[in-house]
């Protein structure tokens, strides 16, 4: 193959932009690593001349981080495993069942995407303290498991699944939530995990919800808890730093496994929050 | 015989028709409860004077009074103001992504590595992220400063902590957080652009610019659109960022609508008025979409 010269200075030219653009988490990454002193030296050591690595990250891991970061872990998982599913029976429903009122039903979920999230914030608030939700995980998972995007997504992939598929599964007798489960759902395993991939990142990232929703310290989430950081430490920075590392981190192993499934979920008609 | 199979059809659809209420049930109980119900209590909510922790007895009907108010509290119309600057930051977006998905696309090797770095920021914890430019925008001692002191410049500003810099260094941190997703959205759309307009207009001749300006931007014309108004929308929407970094300040040089809704539900706990914000913020998404539906029909070739 012969290689093209203007193509290599092209792509030599934008992973210098690209080195620039993540200059910000380089720094990030090479201050968790250093001791205190070292974080300010200027010129800017992007390579630790001393290294302080395990203290770092060891402070940050003792205390109250490591129960932040399991609250995270598995409200993020519950309600990413909620959301999912109720998103793909609707889609499934809203694509595949006939019945009264479906298309009226589908305007009207239309309509609701149209209300900015923050609109309907103050009621939310009253209702899930009247319901006794306020400050519970319980009520920071049910305020993420209804997602319309989700039902959307869904219903595109669900679309591209033969009927065919559908009425053998009820020419063998199953009912209508075997065929879902056994039949429908497995035949688009991709596009599920594309959706699920997106919804954890969401979820983890989310910060209004617990931020109005939780009061008590124990109950807080990642993002709640490194706000926390300058309260629990001053202002130490390399500790800081180290402390959204681990915040983001899980979002890079899951990127890392799910880089294709996001970047096409993404792309398959823009999808966002 | 027949009346046979049409009573087992029959009796089929009826089951079908309960199966598809149960299928959809979840997802409208939720989103009725959730959002349909709580939109229709902000609106109502916004024509009264309360604070939710007096009890519901305290509700106090007051009309048109939160929005008359609303027009002579300078900390919302700054909101208002802010969020105007803020859709300058769609515009720069789109076009630096374009640029970018279009080196991406055509010119360079290693495509998918560059998807990725470009897409870091948007995929990582707004929080951690927020948390970053904070340091690297402190004043005396963060990078930036040091670095531009090095170069001779006196007096830096003072970024998030200067009144006139502060907002926009978040609007600089949000177009950083945004391009990636805006580069995915192009380069798909770019994609699907057929090659052989490219080699028609090869055949006749026309230069790069000329291919650019005839072929590319009217037929990824509907993706720009696209990104126009849900960034449009979603600089509405901006809240984490503001949050995190300068709480609206200073002295409210950035705060945003719902910031301020934020501040004013939670802190000064005006549920009354705090509504009558939700229900502006309402209105407005509202008109952007209506003024896109009009719109899309001019602008767009598809």
């Amino acid at each position: 193959m012969k290689l093209n010269i203007s193509k290599i200075i092209w792509t030599i030219v934008m992973a210098l932009i690209g080195v620039l653009f993540i200059l910000p988490f380089l720094w990030m990454l090479s201050a968790s690593f250093k001791p205190e002193t070292d974080v300010f030296k200027f010129p800017i050591e992007w390579i630790p001349t001393h290294w302080n690595v395990i203290e770092n990250y060891k402070t940050v891991w003792s205390g109250q981080f490591v129960r932040y970061y399991w609250n995270s872990i598995y409200i993020t998982i519950a309600t990413t495993i909620i959301n999912v599913f109720v998103c793909s029976l609707a889609a499934y429903g809203f694509s595949k069942l006939r019945f009264r009122g479906r298309d009226t039903m589908f305007v009207l979920v239309l309509a609701l995407y149209m209300v900015p999230p923050q609109a309907s914030l103050v009621p939310q608030f009253l209702l899930f303290n009247w319901l006794h939700l306020i400050d519970t995980h319980i009520g920071l998972i049910l305020l993420n498991s209804f997602s319309i995007i989700g039902a959307f997504m869904l219903k595109q992939f669900f679309m591209g699944v033969s009927n065919e598929y559908i009425e053998s599964g009820k020419m063998d007798g199953a009912g209508y939530f075997r065929t879902f489960w056994q039949i429908a759902l497995p035949l688009i395993r991709p596009g599920v995990a594309t959706y699920a991939i997106l919804r954890f990142i969401w979820t983890w990232n989310d910060y209004q919800y617990p931020l109005i929703f939780l009061k008590s310290k124990d109950l807080f989430t990642i993002q709640l808890g490194i706000r926390l950081f300058g309260d629990q430490y001053g202002d130490v920075y390399s500790l800081m730093m180290a402390g959204a590392v681990s915040a983001i981190l899980p979002l890079l192993i899951i990127f890392a496994i799910g880089q294709k499934q996001v970047i096409e979920g993404i792309s398959l008609g823009g999808v966002k929050g | 015989m027949k009346r046979t199979n049409k009573s087992i059809s029959l009796s089929m659809g009826a089951k079908e028709q309960v199966a598809g209420y149960l299928f959809v049930a979840p997802l409208m109980i939720g989103l009725i409860i959730l959002t349909l119900i709580p939109v229709i209590g902000s609106l109502l909510l916004s024509f009264t004077n309360w604070n939710f922790v007096a009890g519901i007895g305290a509700i106090k009907f007051a009309g048109l009074d939160n929005f008359a108010r609303l027009f002579h509290d300078s900390a919302f119309m700054q909101s208002l103001v802010n969020n105007l600057i803020f859709i300058i930051t769609v515009p720069i977006t789109l076009i630096l992504a374009l640029a970018l998905s279009i080196l991406i696309d055509k010119h360079v090797y290693m495509k998918d590595a560059f998807k990725v770095v470009y897409f870091l920021p948007y995929i990582s914890s707004i929080v951690a992220v927020a948390m970053v430019w904070q340091v690297l925008f402190h004043p005396s001692f963060g990078p930036v400063n040091k670095t531009l002191m090095s170069m001779g410049i006196a007096n830096p500003p003072k970024w998030l902590a200067d009144i006139d810099f502060a907002l926009p260094s978040l609007m600089m941190i949000q177009v950083w957080i945004l391009l990636g997703y805006n580069i995915i959205i192009y380069i798909a759309g770019l994609q699907s652009i057929p090659k052989d307009l490219y080699e028609a207009a090869d055949i006749d001749g026309a230069n790069t610019w000329v291919k650019f300006r005839n072929i590319t931007l009217p037929c990824i014309s509907p993706t720009t659109f696209f990104l126009l108004v849900t960034g449009i929308i979603g600089t509405f929407k901006i809240f984490d960022l503001i949050q995190v970094l300068t709480q609206g300040g200073p002295a409210n040089s950035t705060t945003v609508i719902v910031y301020e809704l934020y501040d004013t539900a939670f802190n000064q706990l005006k549920t009354g008025y705090a509504s009558s914000m939700a229900l502006i913020l309402f209105l407005i998404c509202l008109i952007i979409t209506g003024a896109q539906m009009l719109a899309q029909k001019k602008w767009v070739n598809y």
